[in-house]
């Protein structure tokens, strides 16, 4: 047996979203206006980020937030600093704009690998803006790890990761050897607010920006495994009856519903 | 076009490989399933041939991602459709890093136009509806279940091809499986399900749900705040829980967030109780009361009681 070190280091991927409850939709196109959104931490990256946390005050370590945005996202990335990440790698390569999941993949898998080291890979099980929950296994397989999916309750020592993983027809207990990567689902907790000291210490905390030349990848190399197209985005008319029912009792708006219930064949 | 169909849920299997079958009908192509149980189901429900592998064990990612690859490797599709549950959903993207092809996650329709795979699927929290299609080939979709019918039963027989797997021990050890109670598992197939949100005050009053569930023959859910904050119920409606498609949901004190309302959009008919005349689930809502569920839920018991 080679002895592992005590202390574990893990990289945490977290991606800035709009904010999804300030996107309007145009009402000629349908289409959601996300240009000038406020963006933030997709929720479920943030705990991510709670239960390395909590991982890292367990077993100690050193926890590194990784993420693939611009200018903006830097800013995002003082929010991790502030909630406990001890160090935040940005990849920002305007030849990265718009790919999709495969290249996204490789492109992180390079950061990773020139991280190196590490221990643990903690993801959100999806992001809440593409709902894609593809770059936790994606990864899993370009670095070879195996991967516990859809976990809501962790713990690592002895070199290994357990958790409680939330499948539909059952909760399953699993463990893998550490390197391994995990993707958290809401249940696992609630991400702590930043106190305002740690707001300040965030700032001098360190942040590196990389770009293609960086990570040794080719945009055009990059653009070329991105496969998939979006060929429209719009938001779903709401065609229900909106019909509301009112009375002068509850009892008689009861029993309006009812009729209206039994109309429709739903009830019997 | 090709497809191959994959889903660790025999059912959710039929399912895909009906629609496999109707896209390649449309386009002169064949269905390819790849199962480890019984081929004569996958002819069944529409295959042509099928693959079948034997003694993966249950199901681990790793192992049927190896066979997965095989399979892909032998019969060259230029579709693979894996079904959406929770399992096929880590299958599918290590499947498709495997291959470094492109994928797309949750299809809620999968058409061929001009002879490309165009999909429908949700984002932005499930505010919105995106139309994709994939230049790869092959190209690895999931498709939750119940998307589609399950195909008419047919006498069609085929070819089974034997596949030896070599496939790797799981480095994912499995040490319990403890069941989840089956009526929560049930709420996706429930007919009709009445849900709690945040305007029960306390747990004990979830007791007028259920005096409603019992008087509609209907499941119970609720929302995200009552399951996953304070721990009142198991499972919870939305993007992030149970996408559920009910004949009728009732949704009792429920303001209806972008994510609760993303999880019920295929609802037939929709019906809220709220007191909060602005509330946002009333504007996607068929019938709508304004009212306290305090109120309103036992003149509803009474109501459907008085019918009998």
């Amino acid at each position: 047996m080679i002895a592992r070190r005590k202390t574990m280091r893990q990289i945490v991927l977290l991606k800035d979203i709009p904010d999804l409850t300030e996107i309007k939709v145009d009402s000629e196109t349908r289409a959601p206006r996300v240009e000038g959104v406020k963006r933030r931490i997709s929720d479920l990256d943030k705990r991510a980020l709670e239960a390395a946390i909590r991982l890292k005050e367990a077993v100690g370590g050193e926890i590194l937030a990784l993420s693939m945005g611009d200018d903006k996202t830097r800013t995002a990335m003082l929010e991790a600093l502030a909630m406990g990440a001890d160090a935040a790698y940005v990849v920002d390569d305007p030849g990265f704009r718009g790919l999709d999941t495969n290249a996204t993949s490789i492109v992180l898998e390079a950061a990773i690998r020139k991280i190196g080291g590490y221990d643990l890979i903690v993801s959100g099980e999806m992001t809440l803006d593409s709902l894609s929950s593809q770059v936790g296994p994606r990864l899993a397989e370009l670095l070879d790890l195996p991967q516990l999916t859809y976990v809501k309750a962790v713990s690592a020592g002895g070199g290994k990761v357990k958790a409680v993983r939330d499948l539909e027809d059952a909760d399953e207990v699993a463990e893998a050897a550490l390197p391994a990567l995990i993707t958290v689902v809401r249940e696992i907790n609630e991400p702590r607010i930043p106190s305002l000291m740690n707001i300040m210490k965030a700032k001098r905390k360190p942040q590196s920006v990389w770009t293609a030349q960086d990570l040794g990848l080719d945009p055009a190399g990059v653009q070329a495994m991105s496969h998939v197209k979006v060929l429209g985005v719009t938001a779903p008319k709401v065609e229900r009856k909106q019909i509301r029912l009112e009375a002068d009792t509850v009892g008689e708006a009861a029993a309006k519903l009812v009729e209206h219930l039994v109309g429709e064949g739903v009830i019997r | 076009m090709k497809f191959l169909v994959y889903s660790e849920d025999p059912e959710v299997g039929a399912q895909l490989t009906g629609r496999a079958r109707a896209l390649a009908d449309q386009t002169g192509g064949e269905v390819i399933a790849l199962t480890t149980g019984e081929p004569a189901l996958c002819f069944k429900y529409g295959a042509d041939r099928v693959v079948k592998v034997d003694g993966l064990g249950e199901f681990a990612v790793e192992p049927y991602k190896a066979a997965a690859v095989q399979a892909v490797e032998a019969v060259n599709p230029d579709v693979v459709l894996i079904g959406a549950t929770r399992r096929g959903k880590e299958l599918a993207p290590r499947l498709a890093a495997a291959l470094k092809v492109g994928s797309m996650t949750e299809c809620t329709s999968v058409d061929v136009v001009d002879g490309r795979v165009v999909v429908e699927r949700l984002t932005y929290g499930g505010s919105t509806i995106a139309r994709e299609t994939c230049t790869s080939s092959p190209t690895v979709l999931s498709v939750p279940p119940r998307t589609y019918e399950k195909p008419e039963a047919s006498d069609r027989a085929g070819e089974v091809m034997e596949l030896k797997v070599i496939a790797p021990e799981p480095r994912v050890k499995v040490l319990e499986r403890r069941s989840k109670p089956k009526a929560s598992a049930d709420l996706e197939s429930a007919s009709i399900i009445v849900s709690a949100g945040r305007g029960f005050k306390a747990k004990e009053d979830l007791r007028l749900l259920k005096e409603l569930a019992e008087a509609l023959g209907a499941q119970m859910g609720c929302t995200r705040p009552i399951s996953a904050d304070l721990g009142w119920m198991d499972q919870w409606v939305g993007i992030s829980g149970k996408k559920v498609k009910p004949s009728l949901y009732v949704a009792c004190g429920i303001s209806g967030t972008i994510q609760h309302v993303a999880g019920i959009r295929d609802s037939q008919i929709i019906v809220s109780v709220n007191s909060d005349e602005s509330a946002g689930i009333h504007g996607i809502s068929d019938y709508s009361i304004v009212g306290d569920v305090y109120v309103v839920l036992p003149a509803l018991v009474k109501a459907l009681r008085g019918r009998a």
